[in-house]
Parts: structure tokens; C-alpha cells; sequence
């Protein structure tokens, strides 16, 4: 299954419409399914929904192949966290999609990582999907292990000993 | 700063659950965790570990979110947009209302308006307060860390090259 999500309610209709396109440009054996928030484009080729609860958003995420969505970094950590390759296409705010571009910069800071991959615009999406598609998902992404990831212990100490 | 936190074991704490009236929790340890919904969230999630054994009350705006802190005690409050006058009022609010009741020692906020507010309030009541600003704002500190780190007792960044010394701190990053 390759699950598409826009993060959280904050409608990300260039997404969804781009990988509506692309499965109506493939024939895939496995599902596409869509959680779209509040956005108005409704995709005619998967499954959709507007908004999924976090256990069902986690069951998803689990049982995704691919994870598709915005540069959102919660998104992005639970990426890491369940090992899950993901394909995240930046929010923009010159296209009113966002207050500011922050998510450029986090794709900027991603941009080596061989989990979280990047397509810059809808433009790149499709290419994007069919490489990661392509690749052989490795023993962990595959095994989408439980949170496994830890935060820098460093800074689990300091709050620790700051809220001590 | 907060002076007089004594040192309690963890059946100490269990015994201060469920909700009890703030007041009453003077001399203990205990902990504000807020932030707005989606990745300040998550991050929020990430400081678990810095938590145990300690009472933390979480302070979000999505009801649903409840599910994913296992029980600890948790608080819903309104959510608003920079636009949203009333509503961030309302959140300003109630916000205040929870630090009032809670009395906590410590407020850990990752962001946003709520975080804000929380550092604001929990100073005027004697908390301690730490901002981590959210590990999204890579090239500059988000806005309302750039406020907030004037009032919170600690501003951490999670990028090293965007402390600045003195202001803002760098201890590492969620992930």
C-alpha cells in the first residue's frame, strides 16, 4: 500500500492531485490511499479520506510501502521513527500553501538521506514515486519496526535535569 | 527559578493523580507539556523519556491526540490561527486556567501560540520555563521562538548552527 497523507487537516490539493495523476499513469498492483484534509480536489484514482484518527493514522503508516506527503516534520519523524521510506514534496508559501518556506529548508537538510526523498514540485513527484518504487526496500524499512529512533540523549538529559 | 522542589519517588507522584486543584501541589515536581497540533507535537512526544517520574500534564488543541500518551493526564485547549483574535484569546485563557490549576514547576514547550503563552503565564507564576523550537525552522528561529526566547529561562534550537550564545542554546535534536 502506499499511503498519501497532507499531514494534518491543512489542505495540500498540489499533492493529492499529483499523485492522482501518476497512479492514473500507471497500472500498480497495490493501493494508494489518501488522507486530504480539508482540500477541495477530491482524487478519482485511491481512496481517500479527510481526516484519520492517530491509531489509525499509525495503522496506515505501518502498513504503507511508501509514505507519501508535505515536508511536515511530523510526518517526517514518524517516518523515521517506523523506518518507513518516505517521499515528502514541500509545502510553498509563494503558492499560499504555507506562512513561510520553511519547508524548502527541510528539504534542503534532507536532501542526502536515502529514506526521506525528495520531490521538489509536482513536477518531480511522479519520477520521484517510480524510483522509490523501484528500489528494493531494505530489512528495516520492511520490518517498519515500533519507534526504535531515539532523540539525542544529550538533550533528554538537559530537559531532565532541567524539570528536575 | 523555582526553589523549592522536593525530591519525591515515584509513589509520591502516583499518589498526586488524578487531576487534583494546583495549589496543593506546591513542593512537587511537576511538569507543563504543551504545543500546538501535528510536528510540534510529535517533537513534544520525542522528550518523553526526560518525563519519567515526574507528573506531566500534556496541553494540546486536538482532542484526538489523548490516545497517544498512554493515560498521562492530558488537556485539550481551543486552537487559533495568528489571524484568529477571539480564539487565540480563548486559548490565552484557558491556558491561564491550566497553569492556575496545575501549578507546575517546569513548562517544556516545543511551540507554537500555545508554547508562547505558557512561558509567559508559567513565569508570571513561578515556573520554570524551557522553549525547543521546532526542528522545522532550520534557517532562522520561528517567530514565536524569537519572542518567546526573551521570557522562557532557556531557548534551545535544535540546528548548531543557529545558537547563539548567551540566547539560544543547542543540546542536540528530537531525531
Amino acid at each position: 500500500m502506499i499511503f498519501v497523507t497532507v499531514g494534518n487537516m491543512d489542505p495540500f490539493d498540489r499533492l493529492i492531485r499529483a499523485v492522482d495523476q501518476w497512479v492514473s499513469e500507471r497500472s500498480l498492483t497495490e493501493d494508494v490511499f489518501a488522507q486530504i484534509g480539508k482540500g477541495a480536489y477530491h482524487p478519482q484514482n485511491c481512496k481517500y479520506i479527510p481526516f484519520l484518527t492517530p491509531a489509525e493514522f499509525k495503522n496506515k503508516f505501518a502498513n504503507a510501502r511508501v509514505v507519501v506527503s508535505h515536508a511536515g516534520m511530523g510526518t517526517i519523524i514518524t517516518s523515521l521513527e517506523m523506518r518507513k521510506p518516505i517521499v515528502v514534496m514541500p509545502k510553498r508559501a509563494n503558492l499560499g500553501e504555507q506562512r513561510n518556506e520553511h519547508q524548502l529548508a527541510t528539504v534542503r537538510h534532507f536532501r542526502r538521506s536515502k529514506q526521506v526523498l525528495v520531490a521538489d514540485s509536482e513536477l518531480e513527484l511522479g519520477s520521484v514515486l517510480d524510483q522509490v518504487l523501484a528500489t528494493d526496500v531494505d530489512d528495516s524499512a520492511e520490518a517498519g519496526g515500533e519507534a526504535s529512533w531515539p532523540a539525542d540523549p544529550a538533550l533528554i538529559q538537559f530537559v531532565r535535569a532541567f524539570v528536575s | 527559578m523555582s526553589s523549592s522542589i522536593a525530591n519525591l519517588d515515584s509513589a509520591d507522584l502516583q499518589e498526586s493523580r488524578p487531576a487534583e486543584v494546583g495549589r496543593s501541589n506546591k513542593g512537587r515536581r511537576k511538569i507543563l507539556a504543551i504545543s500546538s497540533r501535528g510536528g510540534h507535537w510529535i517533537q513534544l512526544l520525542r522528550l518523553r523519556p526526560a518525563f519519567e517520574g515526574s507528573d506531566v500534564v500534556f496541553v494540546t488543541t486536538e482532542p484526538e491526540y489523548r490516545s497517544m500518551v498512554d493515560g498521562a493526564r492530558f488537556r485539550v485547549i481551543t486552537e487559533a490561527t495568528r489571524n484568529e483574535k477571539l480564539r487565540m484569546l480563548t486559548m490565552l485563557l484557558q491556558i491561564f486556567w491550566i497553569v492556575l490549576r496545575e501549578r507546575p514547576t517546569s513548562v517544556v514547550t516545543t511551540g507554537a501560540a500555545p508554547g508562547y503563552f505558557a512561558v509567559r503565564l508559567g513565569k508570571l507564576l513561578g515556573a520554570k520555563t524551557l522553549w525547543i523550537d521546532s526542528i522545522a525552522n532550520a534557517e532562522e528561529l520561528s517567530l514565536s521562538g524569537r519572542l518567546a526566547s526573551k521570557h522562557a529561562d532557556v531557548t534551545l534550537t535544535q540546528w548548531s548552527h543557529l545558537a547563539a550564545p548567551g540566547i539560544v542554546g543547542h543540546c542536540g535534536a528530537v531525531i
